[in-house]
């Protein structure tokens, strides 16, 4: 259940920009969790109201961002979506370059 | 969510405010319970000063990298290490696949020629950390608790307990999971993955994550081969379709199959090549 130390990272992170900026309350956070990052979407948001009781994000919205994921085959070049961490190129190959995809990113606070 | 005092109305967004006329007649209900501890106070006969009344909401685009602080954790122990000459390896694998048994037996049989330190990573007990110092090598525990990966800040308080000489071989024997691990950089110079026949050759597919994570794969057990379903081929198979820059190495701890190769593999990290 690494996703406990992930919104634990994503709380503290906020919190920290939040004092510094003077906020008072944050209202809204946004991430983003690709589709290939190995982190669950629901987990985090199990987690995010504990982690962030007695925080400046208490009863702060959590928005969820699920990037879709695109790779470029090393072998023949082609791009293609990946719908999960195991697919193939179309020429059947899979040394893939994840191109996006396996973000895992705080893209965006909200606070008064 | 009223974006502007955190009230439960929906009505009263910031695309809202600029537009409406100043009589303000949307609906804001004041059935809510919550405190309001700023100054604006709801009675909404103001003119154009609303925003200056009202708190300004702030927005802040940050696209921080999540385990930022981890990654630049595990960049400064990266730099501790490489200041001593130190290579580090991140030992990862499920439950009982045979790391400690692997350990047991690297450090006995090649433990004259290279100094080896163990940081030895488990939710409870010191077992594996008593098993590893009856081998003459030095190891420090870290107990995670509930904890079901290593990060970087306590690998960086095991090093600094530990405190391994300049030129030693420093193994991180992470926490069994074939999971979390994955995502947390330790600072180590190579990732190995040890991977037994007792678990089925389709984990590969099952735990992409872990297997695309690694840069070495130890096939461990090998001894049993004869006596579980376990089909070495298609696991190799498997194991480089997730992740085709894999360096495998089939072996058993137990009998001794196929440690030279791996002995190899450790003079030539020590030696500092490539992994």
């Amino acid at each position: 259940m690494h996703e406990l130390a992930i919104t634990q990272a994503i709380v503290e992170s906020v919190q920290e920009r939040a004092e510094q900026a003077g906020g008072r309350r944050v209202t809204r956070v946004v991430i983003a969790i690709g589709r290939l990052s190995a982190v669950l979407p629901d987990a985090v948001r199990f987690c995010f109201e504990l982690c962030t009781e007695d925080t400046l994000l208490a009863g702060a919205r959590l928005i969820i961002e699920e990037p879709p994921a695109a790779a470029r085959c090393r072998a023949c070049g082609a791009q293609l979506v990946m719908r999960d961490p195991l697919e193939l190129c179309g020429c059947g190959r899979s040394d893939l370059d994840w191109l996006s995809g396996d973000e895992l990113q705080i893209r965006e606070m909200e606070m008064i | 969510m009223c974006a502007i005092c955190g009230c439960d109305s929906a009505t009263h967004s910031p695309a809202h405010q600029h537009e409406h006329p100043h009589e303000h007649a949307h609906a804001h209900p004041h059935d809510h319970d919550h405190d309001h501890e700023h100054e604006h106070d709801h009675d909404h006969d103001h003119g154009p000063s609303h925003m200056r009344d009202a708190r300004p909401l702030r927005i802040i685009k940050l696209e921080q990298d999540v385990l930022l602080k981890n990654r630049l954790l595990a960049e400064h122990n990266r730099g501790w290490l490489a200041g001593r000459d130190i290579v580090a390896l991140n030992l990862m694998s499920s439950p009982g696949s045979g790391k400690t048994t692997l350990l047991e037996r690297t450090f006995r049989e090649l433990g004259k020629e290279l100094h080896f330190a163990v940081i030895e990573g488990d939710q409870q007990t010191s077992r594996d950390a008593d098993r590893i110092a009856a081998t003459g090598t030095p190891v420090t525990q870290i107990n995670t608790g509930t904890g079901c990966h290593l990060d970087a800040a306590m690998v960086r308080d095991a090093l600094r307990e530990l405190s391994p000489p300049a030129r030693s071989v420093v193994v991180i024997e992470n926490v069994g999971n074939l999971v979390c691990p994955a995502l947390f950089d330790l600072g180590e110079g190579a990732r190995i993955l040890v991977f037994s026949v007792t678990e089925g050759e389709d984990k590969p597919l099952k735990y992409p994550h872990m297997f695309r994570a690694s840069d070495v794969l130890l096939i461990n057990k090998i001894d049993l081969l004869p006596y579980v379903p376990f089909n070495l081929e298609q696991a190799i198979q498997y194991a480089l379709q997730v992740n085709p820059r894999l360096r495998i190495f089939t072996l058993s701890a137990l009998r001794g199959d196929g440690l030279a190769a791996w002995y190899d593999w450790l003079r030539g990290q020590a030696a500092g090549q490539p992994t």
